[in-house]
């Protein structure tokens, strides 16, 4: 993995994912044995549009592996605004920096800057297109509720068309194999074809689409809420009538299994009632924790710096 | 329908109905400027209908994969001295730069200055032609 970007999680084997999800968990219980793991490196957040969430988690992830930070955050603030290529900006900050996380709003921009810096790029989100380190959060909260991330019954609710995080995942997932999935949307808002080929292409893994949550809520090992936007529908009366379809309360989550985890790449608006928050199956502010422990895992993986103890505790559980 | 037969040169046969003037244009042959008779929505018995592209004098090292990418099912025979001398099929290649543009407007290649227009074929999902920046299938 050293030396690579990682623009979609194509980029990764099914080996190397597993790698990072341990050493996230390895990172979690030694965290003052990894403070000082990437000294002297320098991470760039180049982030063209704002998202306080994503560049805060990638930056405290180099800075608790004893890393330092420069970077933007606005395209305004960018020499963007004197019309700069993102090519000519990666060959540039190349100069300054060990590895890169961008965002940036078009589609496919973390591949030109992979392909223009010297240094690794990690895809910090392009657009509605990918956003692998997400999904790895996603796969991290996963594992760390259940101890695996397939031979599971995933639900994934609300807008399953435009929903970037929901096809990643499931993409994902696929490639584990072994999961059962409930896609739970309004007509509107049902899976793209192409995924659907994704599952049906995998013999192991099944999908049955739903409309009514409360039907299935309880078959569920996990549950993944995406938003569903008013501006979606094509008719205001089909949005007023399925509205609180998909909204979390905790009616519904009587219904659920006691140890069902509801994941939430956040920022949510109405589609979890606040009461959920307390409830033991809340696991999306445990995703955010995951996001910024995978993030220290990529971010020290590609840079090629070890560990410390790592190897050895590895060692270790495959000895016992 | 009958076409006077050609001499030497070349005939794309099994051009998707309706797409020959579009081929041609992919294939860089300029229509106002070639010797060349075009039979449109004729009847095939292995389609129902296709297209046919006579060039009498053609330069016969047309490009097959660009063939390929807009027209999968077409057959070339170059033709010397009023006989078939050569039959080609074109392969869909697994990668073309430069022929098609990206239509995804949210596409970097919209802004982004001296990109190339790369597409790869993508082949788990019924050989389609995706943009390797967004993804985006191709439209011809």
């Amino acid at each position: 993995m050293v030396g690579t970007s990682v623009i979609t999680l194509d980029d990764l084997s099914i080996a190397q994912i597993r790698e990072l999800l341990d050493k996230a968990q390895y990172i979690d219980t030694h965290r003052k044995e990894v403070a000082h793991t990437c000294d002297g490196r320098v991470l760039a957040t180049l982030f063209y549009e704002p998202s306080t969430r994503t560049r805060l988690s990638f930056e405290t992830a180099m800075l608790r592996l004893g890393g330092k930070v420069i970077g933007f955050a606005g395209a305004q603030l960018a020499s963007v605004t004197k019309g700069e290529s993102i090519a000519d900006t990666l060959k540039t900050v190349s100069n300054y920096v060990d590895v890169v996380a961008i965002r940036h709003p078009k589609e496919g921009a973390a591949l030109v800057a992979a392909d223009a810096a010297s240094v690794p790029v990690i895809n910090a989100g392009d657009g509605g297109h990918m956003h692998p380190t997400q999904t790895l959060a996603d796969l991290a909260t996963l594992r760390s509720r259940f101890g695996r991330v397939n031979h599971l019954t995933i639900g994934l609710c609300g807008d399953l068309t435009f929903g970037r995080t929901v096809h990643s995942l499931i993409e994902t997932l696929c490639r584990f194999g072994d999961v059962r999935f409930v896609l739970i949307s309004p007509k509107e808002l049902r899976t793209p074809q192409y995924v659907l080929n994704r599952i049906n292409a995998t013999p192991s893994c099944s999908y049955v689409e739903v409309s009514d949550l409360s039907e299935v809520i309880g078959d569920l090992d996990a549950l993944y809420m995406t938003r569903v936007q008013k501006e979606r529908f094509f008719n205001e009366d089909d949005y007023l009538r399925l509205r609180d379809t998909y909204i979390l309360d905790e009616a519904k989550l009587a219904l659920a299994k006691p140890d069902m985890a509801v994941l939430h790449p956040l920022p949510r608006v109405n589609e979890i009632a606040k009461e959920v928050d307390d409830d033991p199956r809340a696991a999306y502010f445990e995703q955010v924790r995951n996001g910024m422990l995978m993030r220290m895992a990529l971010e020290s993986s590609v840079l090629g710096d070890e560990l410390p103890g790592f190897a050895e505790h590895e060692n270790k559980e495959v000895m016992a | 329908m009958e076409v006077t037969s050609i001499h030497d040169g070349i005939i794309i046969d099994h051009v998707p109905a309706g797409t020959a003037l579009k081929v041609l244009e992919y294939l860089r042959i300029n229509p106002s400027a070639t010797k060349l008779a075009l039979i449109m929505n004729t009847d095939s018995r292995r389609y129902g209908t296709k297209d046919i592209i006579k060039v009498e004098d053609a330069d016969t090292a047309i490009d097959l994969d660009v063939l390929g990418l807009v027209a999968r099912s077409a057959t070339v025979d170059v033709i010397r001295g009023g006989r078939i001398v050569d039959k080609k099929t074109p392969t869909l290649p697994e990668r073309v730069v430069n022929v098609i543009t990206c239509v995804n407007p949210r596409c970097v290649t919209t802004t982004e200055p001296g990109i190339d227009q790369v597409f790869y074929l993508d082949r788990a999902d019924g050989d389609v032609y995706r943009c390797r920046y967004c993804d985006e299938e191709a439209e011809f």
